[in-house]
């Protein structure tokens, strides 16, 4: 058996030095906000942090949808219905050319009167960049031409293929965004302000407000939401302008989803009435709103924006489906429920099945807002590990 | 017992009264009623329609009555079974729905059913095999079928059958099938049918299922009391049959409650993708031509699914935990 040699440090024993090292990280612990803490926390759920960066980058492009999109929503481009995606290339007969597409040859197949197209192999149509394309009216502010990438000169771009009236699929998808990922954000901010406010007041004066309260989200909640949802969107009149339809259909999302969080904050305010912090409050002669905005509601606050994060997937969901249905956004108001109302048709889908690619975005965002959603739960909660 | 049972049941009927409420003001919110649409058509189609013929016909479906007056007609109708009529088929509504509501019934309750079936024995797998490779995959897969939109689902499915097999997968029974009266082929049909929809609704339920009830039977197993049964040297198989299971059991009847309206929304907008003979496309049809009564009658049917899916869930629930059923409030 070898003798493992002993270690021996030579150096100097300095306690001071170790207190120190421990002291300057424990600090800086013990020092950091809750804001903070909860930060750190979230940052180690790897997801929801990479969630978060798409979401941030999608939220940001909805900002830019004119400039980023190589058409307008509704430009139509009779000679191409139904056209495939074109694919981008870079070499050219194995030269390296750039991003480029090859133009669409257009023919009916006159056994099946199904459209075809053909990419016309011969000449390269290199894609412009920062380039004058159509022109738009800046969040209908003033009038600019330039695009991120605009189609060939005398080509076309049409990247995820067209629709049934030859518009281009992408741009539309982009400006889709504008309306699908702001519904939820609308949705959830009146849910929260009803649930907070119905939630608040139940808790905060019990006796029968609270008791009638618990019935009215006991009885929303034993409803299925969708038929609900879809009566109450059959109720908006056909009359009112897409920007009316649009606020009606956020408030009948926000209608049926507040409950959930008026029985979170009810229960929260109950169970934290009784803390020693409220009670060392009111003997030092806080009046009952100080108490309820100074010391209650930042204590569960941060659960609340977290289980509110939950239900933004949910409503963009609920958009979808009910605009998928025809009974939510109507054209020319795009949504991606909108645009995969088009593919109702299965046949349809079948020839052309990019009509069915809005569903990508509403499968990724949804991902996306739940594990934002999961990893701010777990980051919000003091008592885990 | 007894008394715990009328207790929740009188809740049921208030719960019911409060959305038969509920759902005529949501029928009447729609500017104008069925008449002015109704009236606008035919006019459009140039035919004249004369006051004393818009009077007779306001009167004839008492439109011209006070609001509270036409809820206690539809109400009491409802309870009668007699569910109104409808302007746009011109029929007593019981007549226009015919099979679709015990279809709908049957379509919801198989769901529950394959919910049940498929969640119950992976949930034991996964609690009891806990970060396997089998654990792992299930796990994936059911976050999979959480983060998937249901009718994007159908969808999808209708698609791939359209392309692979050249046929669709729509519909409830062979055509042959649809009008005729029932018979034993036509039984079979159905259900050689059922199980896509049923997979396409129950997926998301299933799986919310599996993660609950595999956390449940982990909290129980890490108890003492399995660690004294084994100890005891009771075989496995007993120590989790025995206990655990029965604890973790609780929740899993409770969620039914939870579980049971995201089955019927997801339901009517399946049946809505899939074209199947149930309640949800005539719901959505009656609900854009404001045929207010059929519209109204499919909500109701729908609630009382719920409402009494959740009422027998808690029946279960009392007959399978002594707590609930002596009114104990269950000390944690």
């Amino acid at each position: 058996m070898s003798q493992i040699p002993h270690f021996i440090s030579t150096e100097p024993f300095d306690a001071e030095a170790t207190v120190a090292v421990g002291s300057s990280v424990s600090e800086r612990y013990a020092q950091a906000s809750q804001a903070r803490l909860i930060w750190w926390r979230f940052l180690r759920h790897r997801l929801a942090v990479v969630s978060l960066g798409f979401l941030v980058v999608s939220y940001v492009a909805i900002l830019f949808v004119e400039f980023l999109s190589p058409y307008e929503l509704s430009s139509r481009h009779t000679d191409f219905i139904f056209a495939p995606p074109q694919s981008v290339h870079l070499f050219h007969d194995g030269a390296f050319v750039g991003p480029f597409v090859y133009p669409l040859d257009y023919a009916l197949d006159m056994e099946t009167l199904k459209r075809t197209y053909a990419e016309d192999r011969s000449q390269p149509m290199p894609i412009r960049f920062f380039c004058e394309g159509e022109t738009y009216r800046f969040w209908g502010l003033f009038e600019a031409d330039t695009h991120f990438a605009c189609p060939p000169q005398g080509g076309t771009l049409f990247l995820l293929g067209t629709d049934r009236l030859g518009r281009d699929m992408l741009s539309r998808i982009v400006y889709g965004a504008r309306i699908s990922l702001t519904i939820g954000l609308v949705g959830v901010t009146l849910s929260f302000i009803l649930g907070i406010t119905i939630g608040g007041l139940a808790g905060y004066f019990g006796g029968w407000v609270d008791a009638t309260v618990q019935r009215v989200t006991e009885i929303l909640r034993s409803i299925p939401e969708l038929p609900l949802w879809l009566a109450l969107s059959a109720a908006l009149p056909l009359t009112w302008s897409p920007l009316l339809i649009y606020f009606g259909i956020t408030l009948i999302l926000a209608l049926l989803d507040w409950p959930g969080l008026a029985r979170a904050v009810r229960s929260k305010l109950f169970a934290l009435r009784e803390e020693d912090f409220v009670v060392a409050a009111e003997m030092l002669g806080a009046s009952p709103r100080r108490i309820i905005f100074r010391h209650l509601l930042p204590n569960f606050m941060s659960h609340l924006i977290a289980s509110a994060s939950l239900s933004i997937p949910t409503m963009i969901l609920a958009e979808t489906a009910l605009s998928f249905l025809g009974l939510g956004l109507r054209p020319p108001i795009t949504s991606w429920g909108v645009l995969l109302s088009e593919a109702q048709n299965i046949e349809a889908v079948a020839l052309y099945p990019w009509l069915l690619l809005p569903m990508l975005p509403v499968v990724l965002t949804v991902l996306a807002f739940s594990f934002v959603g999961d990893g701010l739960r777990d980051a919000v909660d003091p008592y885990q590990h | 017992m007894i008394r715990y049972v009328t207790n929740r049941l009188m809740t049921m009927v208030l719960t019911l009264v409060a959305i038969s409420v509920l759902v005529f003001a949501i029928i009447q919110l729609p500017p104008g009623d069925y008449l002015t649409s109704y009236i606008a058509e035919i006019q459009s189609q140039g035919e004249q329609v004369t006051a004393d013929k818009i009077q007779f016909l306001r009167e004839e479906y008492g439109l011209d009555k006070p609001l509270w007056q036409q809820y206690l007609v539809w109400a009491t109708g409802l309870v009668r079974g007699d569910l109104g009529y409808s302007f746009e088929y011109n029929q007593p509504v019981a007549d226009v729905v015919g099979e679709r509501m015990p279809l709908t019934l049957l379509l919801n309750a198989a769901t529950v059913v394959f919910i049940y079936l498929v969640s119950f024995p992976i949930g034991i797998y996964s609690a009891t095999h806990q970060y396997s490779w089998g654990d792992h995959g299930l796990s994936f897969l059911g976050f999979l079928g959480l983060a998937t939109p249901n009718f994007l689902l159908a969808l999808i499915l209708l698609y791939f059958a359209n392309v692979w097999f050249g046929t669709s997968i729509g519909g409830l029974m062979a055509p042959e099938f649809i009008d005729a009266p029932w018979t034993l082929a036509k039984i079979g049909s159905v259900f050689a049918h059922l199980w896509v929809p049923v997979l396409v609704i129950g997926t998301a339920g299933t799986a919310g299922m599996i993660r609950r009830l595999r956390a449940n039977l982990l909290d129980e197993l890490h108890r003492q009391y399995v660690t004294t049964a084994r100890a005891k040297g009771l075989s496995e198989r007993r120590i989790l049959f025995k206990y655990p299971l029965r604890m973790a059991m609780n929740p899993f009847i409770a969620d039914l409650g939870s579980i049971l309206p995201q089955i019927v929304s997801g339901s009517v907008i399946i049946s809505a993708v899939m074209s199947l003979p149930t309640t949800g496309p005539m719901l959505l049809s009656s609900l854009r031509s404001q045929d207010m009564y059929l519209a109204g009658s499919f909500l109701m049917f729908l609630a009382l699914l719920t409402v009494v899916g959740m009422f027998v869930s808690d029946l279960l629930l009392a007959v399978l935990d002594p707590r609930i059923r002596l009114g104990v409030k269950s000390a944690r």
